[in-house]
């Protein structure tokens, strides 16, 4: 899989991260580096390995159905760059 | 040319857990805007998911009721995506490996004159978070976001693409309103958004077993508008491809005021949300000791409460089927039974008055001013011939307005059956001596002059005469 400039920028949007032209050159260099990587990895016969989810073999403790949170909005909006009626307030958005 | 319609369901079930998915604050509804919103929905940096064990009790119990296969080990995943009500920049939800597999349900259609029953295949149903609500109008050129909603548990089932009506569709989702509520998971509430739908439409020629492009219908928020919707969405793509036209993959919306489908505004790109496996959560394993705990817990299913009903009470699949369409129904059935009524009766009565008035009146049937004991004892006095069927009507109105009890409703209209055959007899003495014109047709063979006979003495004795006393005391006395 080869990857263009295009992608690059592709990606960055996706991602929300600003790319100069300059940086997406440098950018796309690495990222085939990367694919590379992977490409010779998928040569590796996985058959009857069950894909890896997590990097530690053990599972999910769950936690109980209780309240343990209270209200600390006050608190949380003290940094907040907007806030209105209790909302945080954002740039309008359309649908 | 004929064409077919092809519709899956995606549904966004909320589940009834007192706190959120991956934290410890409150998911009540309707509270104060961002009270309910801690650290985690807030997506503060550093902070870490911790998994509700009441919410995979949900999907334990989801996949239990629809006989699918509960994996042993499912993975939480990121997809990705930016929106200001998502403050992490991605949703916690299940990807390659869900909680639930395939499953499947049969629901009960009725379409125009058409009556038939058809299995409903479930993909899946994968565990996931909600996000919050974008309010407008707070202020000028700014959206307002209300993070109390975000992390709230949703179970997100998934179908198959096998209906072929909205007729089928809307069966289907009333039947899975049904179930969440009956096993307790989902309150059901579609206008707080506990229960939404999206609807996949696609069209194609009849008998073709290809796929046509599908548009989706997003958040659907009651049955009357998924009917709308697929309708309009239908006749729209079909009429788009007979003009030569072609359907684009996307994203409609539904707009009840004008009843039409229109297709969102669409994005720059397709969505592509990159979802991997997220590195903050371990997999979910479930054991077969788990899924006992939880079934042992569950209550009887409305398909085998269905079975028990004609066996038990020999009742028709079709009342069966009508008396296990909610749990409050089907427990009041039961209750009323187990107070003494006849089965048969309490069915009719259930799905009859009862239905009725509660419909009319938009209230659930927890609500019914008559209780199960109540109307059981109602329904006594037809058994024992104390009121007839008619009276029953009026007792039973009354009994909804609150004006006493059976007995005393009786009593004070008057309504006591008269058996007494003496007293009938009199009566029908009476009928017979003022219509000699109508003994004369029956005599005559004018079966029909019987039947007015009847009426007669049922109106003389203001309708209280036991109507099987009354035939068979006129017929002796005709036939003497």
């Amino acid at each position: 899989m080869s990857l263009n400039s295009a992608d690059i920028k592709r990606i960055a949007h996706l991602a929300r991260i600003e790319v100069s032209d300059t940086e997406a050159e440098a950018t796309l260099t690495k990222l085939t580096g990367i694919l590379g990587l992977i490409e010779q990895m998928q040569a590796v016969d996985t058959k009857g390995i069950v894909p890896m989810s997590h990097s530690q073999d053990v599972t999910q403790r769950l936690r109980e159905d209780v309240v343990t949170e209270t209200n600390q909005r006050e608190l949380f909006q003290s940094i907040a760059p907007a806030v209105k009626e209790g909302l945080y307030l954002v740039p309008k958005v359309i649908e | 040319m004929e064409w077919e319609v092809v519709i899956g369901l995606e549904t966004h079930t909320q589940l009834q857990t007192k706190t959120k998915i991956f934290s410890g604050a409150s998911t009540a509804f309707g509270s104060e805007p961002n009270t309910q919103a801690c650290v985690v929905s807030l997506a503060f940096p550093g902070v870490l998911p911790v998994l509700n064990q009441e919410a995979v009790k949900c999907a334990i119990k989801f996949g239990l009721a629809v006989n699918a296969e509960i994996a042993p080990r499912s993975v939480f995943a990121r997809k990705n995506y930016f929106y200001p009500d998502l403050p992490k920049g991605y949703q916690i939800s299940q990807y390659e490996l869900p909680v639930v597999g395939k499953g499947s349900m049969t629901i009960q259609v009725v379409n125009g004159d058409k009556a038939y029953e058809k299995v409903i295949n479930i993909t899946r149903a994968h565990l996931e978070e909600d996000a919050g609500k974008s309010v407008h109008g707070a202020q000028e050129g700014m959206s307002g976001i209300d993070l109390n909603r975000a992390g709230t548990p949703l179970l997100e089932i998934v179908t198959e693409p096998d209906m072929r009506s909205a007729a089928e569709a809307v069966a289907y989702a009333k039947k899975l309103h049904d179930l969440v509520q009956w096993i307790g998971i989902c309150d059901g509430n579609m206008q707080e958004g506990s229960f939404r739908c999206d609807v996949n439409v696609s069209v194609r020629p009849k008998g073709s077993d290809k796929l046509g492009t599908r548009r989706e219908i997003k958040n659907l928020n009651s049955f009357k508008f998924m009917q709308q919707a697929i309708e309009y969405e239908t006749s729209w793509q079909i009429e788009t491809l007979e003009d030569g036209g072609t359907i684009q993959q996307s994203t409609v919306l539904f707009n009840p005021d004008t009843g039409e489908t229109r297709a969102m505004r669409s994005k720059e790109e397709a969505n592509d949300y990159r979802y991997f496996p997220d590195p903050d959560l371990l997999p979910l394993a479930i054991s077969e000791s788990d899924i006992s705990n939880v079934k042992a817990d569950m209550p009887e299913l409305p398909e085998a409460m269905k079975a028990r009903f004609e066996a038990q009470y020999g009742l028709a699949h079709y009342d069966a089927n009508a008396l296990t369409s909610s749990r409050g129904t089907a427990n009041y059935f039961v209750a009323t039974v187990d107070a003494g009524s006849d089965a048969k009766l309490a069915a009719n009565w259930v799905m009859g008055s009862v239905s009725a008035k509660l419909n009319a009146e938009d209230k659930e049937i927890s609500e019914s001013p008559i209780s199960p004991n109540a109307l059981a004892s109602l329904i006594k006095r037809i058994q024992d011939g104390t009121i007839s069927n008619n009276a029953a009507k009026q007792v039973f109105e009354a009994m909804w307005a609150d004006e006493g009890d059976v007995d005393s409703i009786i009593e004070s209209k008057g309504l006591k059956q008269v058996s007494d055959s003496g007293a009938i007899e009199a009566i029908v003495d009476e009928v017979l001596a003022a219509n000699a014109a109508m003994v004369e047709e029956f005599k005559a063979g004018k079966e029909k002059a019987f039947n007015a006979l009847v009426g007669q003495a049922m109106k003389a004795s203001k309708g209280k005469a036991n109507p099987a006393q009354v035939n068979e005391i006129l017929k002796k006395k005709l036939g003497g």
